[in-house]
């Protein structure tokens, strides 16, 4: 018997289910059929049918996912049992590798006569445990899906609730799926918190959060000059900051002018062609904007910082966030404007029934009573600068560097995760569980001003509710 | 102003005096009042300015990408050469040696030039990839064996960046004599900027002259297509979930706080947690558009949902109270009345959560999307990169050549956002529905 595929077995899987429903159709129909008022059938035969089909296709499922999750790790540890006594007796990092090894030869499917003799065996042997595991799982899934239609189709009868029980299932794929949200997040706090922890065993919290070096090169060989290579992240937080904060200058006051602008002054004309046109904006894909800052702004910036005599770098820190600051701008506009529209119209008019021209109502009345709104949108904007990758990835440098000169060459937290996670490196260095270290950080960094500038606007919203 | 103080000040000071400083007041006022809406034209001007600016400069970029220079040659498909087995079989067409060729009928044409070294500047007017072009030409006409045609074929990317002007003199890396021949082929007319056939055909190449966004395309298309089979039932499902049937419980807000945090968390996050989720914990195959797709799925969902909860909210309640009255069940009435009347608001959303998938960078380079793709893939289960990625990873090439390649692919997929958000557009204003 061939060893069948996963994508086999799910079509096969699928088929099960068709045939399912095709048979509880045709029983439902043939009691449906000419039975009065008073014996008539609890539900359609669309449900009955239903009802054949969840129960050939979902136990089946669940135990096909289950088994699939669970099997590398079972695999691993016959192979680990089996292992010959010399290498079992290696210390326990070793061993894994070992495996690791094996395993990733199998995956890759690797030419078998390009391995050492007894590598090749192991990976022989890996893929014959694995051909009996999917044979049994081939088999266990498709007795499940068998017995479980068997069982529904003859269970189907007109006092069969079939509906209710159709529908109770659904409302619980429907629940599993709202939940996908929560499980997103659990899944990313855990994937990161659980590779930083492992990065913090080999380097302290402390060195990594106020160390003041960045140069996560490990070495080839443990004597090596600056062998164990440092990993203080204040440099990238700094440079992280400084181009943040260039990228805020340009996107506040630009962002709040042009909203202003719009929503008080323009023409319904002006309005009709300026707004969507700044939206696009917020449409253009990041690398685009950053091979517009790495390939045009940027020598732009250092052509006039040498006409005036500066010594700018070709990856200055200004370039990046003068792009930055402009992807920014139909995110702070479209947010302001927001909140200013929120603002009650009477606060309005009764400023200017006491005298005060449009500007110094905004300026004095509106602005003041939309300050945490516009606050929060701030926030958000940060979040969204901190978080950015692609700009800098392409625009700004990649050498940590302590500095509050914009036009030096800083490095930021994104472009190191890039950098340190790009490229083929094995997975279990310091230098790529720094990365999740650093995504960690990022993560908590922009979560908390978020949960602060969302809260801010709902406070902010009741007020004038 | 309407204080004791400045009362009392009146009554005494001459009143010419009161009526100037309230002029100059007012004057002040007004000008404030200019100023404050020049800054306005002026920020609004800044942002149009810059739209305008970046799409100017990347089309003038971009826009000869889709030109490559050719060379006309005389090739004399010489059958010795070209089918060495003898019997003009695909398989031994396939073997022929059509470099020489491309020698020959460069030597012929320039049969002054002897020198070895002059020679390989010679050759090196040509692609790299002109012996392959002969190949497949004469694949398709095998009657062209034994006879002498003019063939174009590319030139190679220093001539290319040449003839389009886009190198400063200092940076041509032609010499003297490579430029002798050149002129003396563009007088024959032997040299023309054509349609480029391989940049939408082609994978990525280390010849910048016939490198295309084929492969990136259909990596693109591959990877889009996993994040809708995963985003669209599963936000829809939530959607509705949420609307329709939640009840008010910690768990329902719970989830709309994640739902909401979600959308805010930058994407490279994402990246990070298909690398160790999808690729280290599940074993998901590496630089494929499976796993983009699923990465790029979960970035979706919170765009999906809330335009779906948008949707269904538009639906009046009166619908639902109708289809419960007659006696449907809360699930027959949401899937036979409220889902159907929200399609197109969910399907708006859905659309243009794909754009925003389309133009995602980031998490892309953190599952090993940023490979070189030369072939293009055929599933999704294929090594792949997607178009952004083809756009970073030429932006980033050494050879000048690319700049152009990266701009044009740039063109490319700016078409493709314009396209999918004019659907959107499109969808939203011949299904929008009136409820009053």
């Amino acid at each position: 018997m061939m060893p069948i595929s996963t994508s086999g077995l799910s079509v096969l899987l699928l088929a099960l289910a068709a045939m399912a429903y095709a048979l509880g159709y045709r029983r439902a129909r043939r009691f449906a059929r000419g039975t009065t008022l008073r014996q008539r059938t609890l539900a359609l035969p669309a449900h009955y049918a239903t009802y054949a089909l969840l129960w050939a296709a979902l136990p089946a499922a669940i135990v096909l996912a289950a088994w699939l999750a669970l099997e590398p790790a079972l695999v691993r540890q016959v192979i680990l049992a089996e292992l010959p006594a010399t290498v079992r007796a290696l210390p326990e990092g070793e061993r894994d590798l070992y495996v690791n090894r094996i395993v990733t030869a199998a995956r890759e499917g690797e030419v078998l006569e390009d391995l050492d003799p007894a590598l090749r065996r192991e990976v022989r042997h890996y893929l014959r445990v694995r051909a009996v595991s999917r044979m049994a799982l081939a088999v266990v899934v498709l007795t499940v899906s068998a017995g479980g239609m068997a069982w529904a189709v003859r269970r189907i009868s007109p006092r069969l609730p079939a509906r209710q029980r159709v529908e109770r299932v659904t409302g619980v794929v429907l629940q599993l799926c709202a939940m996908v949200a929560i499980f997103t997040t659990i899944g990313i706090v855990l994937s990161l918190l659980f590779e930083a922890l492992r990065f913090f065993r080999s380097v302290p919290p402390a060195e990594f959060l106020f160390g003041l070096q960045w140069s996560p090169q490990t070495a080839l060989r443990a004597d090596q000059v600056g062998s164990s290579g440092a990993f203080g992240s204040v440099p990238l937080f700094a440079g992280t900051f400084l181009i943040s904060a260039i990228a805020m200058a340009v996107a506040v006051p630009v962002g709040l002018m042009s909203a202003v602008y719009l929503s008080e002054y323009a023409t319904p004309r002006t309005r009709a062609v300026a707004k969507p046109a700044l939206e696009i904006l917020a449409g253009i894909p990041t690398v685009v904007y950053g091979f517009f800052a790495a390939l045009t702004v940027a020598p732009l910036v250092r052509r006039a910082g040498e006409a005036v005599g500066l010594d700018v770098s070709s990856e200055s820190a200004l370039a990046a966030g003068l792009v930055m600051g402009i992807m920014i701008i139909p995110f702070v506009s479209s947010l302001a404007d927001d909140v200013m529209t929120a603002v009650p119209r009477s606060l309005r008019d009764g400023s200017l029934a006491l005298g005060a021209t449009r500007s110094e109502t905004i300026k004095r009345v509106v602005f003041a009573a939309a300050l945490p709104g516009i606050v929060a949108g701030i926030l958000l904007a940060v979040s969204r600068a901190i978080g950015e990758t692609m700009i800098v990835v392409m625009a700004a440098g990649l050498t940590a560097n302590l500095t509050a000169n914009p036009l030096e060459a800083v490095t930021t937290v994104t472009v190191q995760i890039v950098t340190l996670l790009t490229g083929d490196q094995e997975f279990d260095s310091p230098k790529t569980l720094a990365a999740f270290a650093l995504g960690l950080v990022l993560f908590a960094v922009t979560l908390a001003l978020n949960i602060v500038a969302l809260h801010i606007v709902r406070k902010y919203r009741e007020q004038y509710e | 102003m309407n204080n004791a103080d400045d009362a009392m000040d009146a009554i005494s000071s001459p009143v010419p005096a009161r009526l100037q400083r309230l002029r100059r007041n007012i004057r002040r006022r007004r000008r404030a009042e200019r100023r404050f809406r020049i800054y306005g034209v002026v920020a609004v001007t800044i942002g149009l300015v810059f739209v305008l600016f970046l799409f100017a400069n990347i089309v003038a970029k971009g826009w000869s990408a889709f030109l490559l220079t050719h060379v006309q040659l005389d090739v004399h498909f010489d059958s010795a050469t070209v089918d060495p087995e003898g019997d003009r079989s695909p398989q031994s067409l396939a073997r022929g040696d059509y470099a020489k060729l491309v020698k020959t009928a460069l030597r012929e044409r320039f049969p002054q030039v002897r020198k070895r070294r002059d020679k390989r500047a010679l050759y090196k007017l040509v692609s790299s990839a002109a012996p392959y072009v002969l190949r497949d030409r004469l694949l398709e006409h095998p009657e062209w064996i034994g006879r002498t045609l003019p063939v174009w074929v590319p030139a190679s990317d220093d001539v290319d960046l040449w003839m389009k002007g886009q190198v400063a003199s200092a940076d041509v890396r032609l010499d003297e004599k490579q430029r002798a021949w050149l002129s003396a082929l563009i007088e024959q007319g032997r040299v023309e900027k054509r349609w480029n056939p391989f940049f939408f055909s082609r994978g990525d190449s280390r010849q910048p002259e016939v490198a295309g966004i084929g492969a990136a395309v259909a990596g693109s298309f591959f990877t889009l297509l996993v994040t809708l089979l995963l985003s669209f039932p599963i936000g829809v499902a939530a959607a509705v979930y949420l609307e329709e049937f939640a009840p008010k419980n910690r768990l329902t807000d719970l989830i709309e706080v994640n739902i909401n945090n979600l959308a805010a968390v930058p994407s490279i996050v994402f990246g990070l947690l298909g690398l160790a989720a999808f690729i280290q914990f599940f074993g998901v195959p590496r630089s494929t558009p499976l796993v983009g797709g699923l990465v790029l799925a979960l970035m979706t969902l919170p765009t999906i949902i809330v335009a779906g909860r948008a949707a269904l909210q538009a639906v009046p309640p009166s619908i639902r109270d109708a289809a419960l009255a007659l006696g449907a069940s809360r699930m027959q009435a949401v899937t036979h009345h409220v889902l159907p009347l929200s399609l197109s608001g969910i399907l708006t959303g859905t659309i243009i959560g794909m754009a925003r998938a389309l133009g995602e960078t980031a998490p892309l380079l953190m599952i090993g999307m940023v490979a070189f793709i030369v072939d293009i893939p055929r599933g999704p289960l294929d090594p792949a990169t997607v178009l952004p990625v083809q756009i970073y990873l030429w932006a980033d090439a050494a050879e000048r050549a690319y700049v152009e390649k990266s701009s044009a692919a740039i063109m490319v997929l700016l078409a493709f956002l314009l396209l999918m958000n004019l659907a959107a557009i499109l969808l939203r204003r011949r299904f929008e529905q009136r409820w009053q």
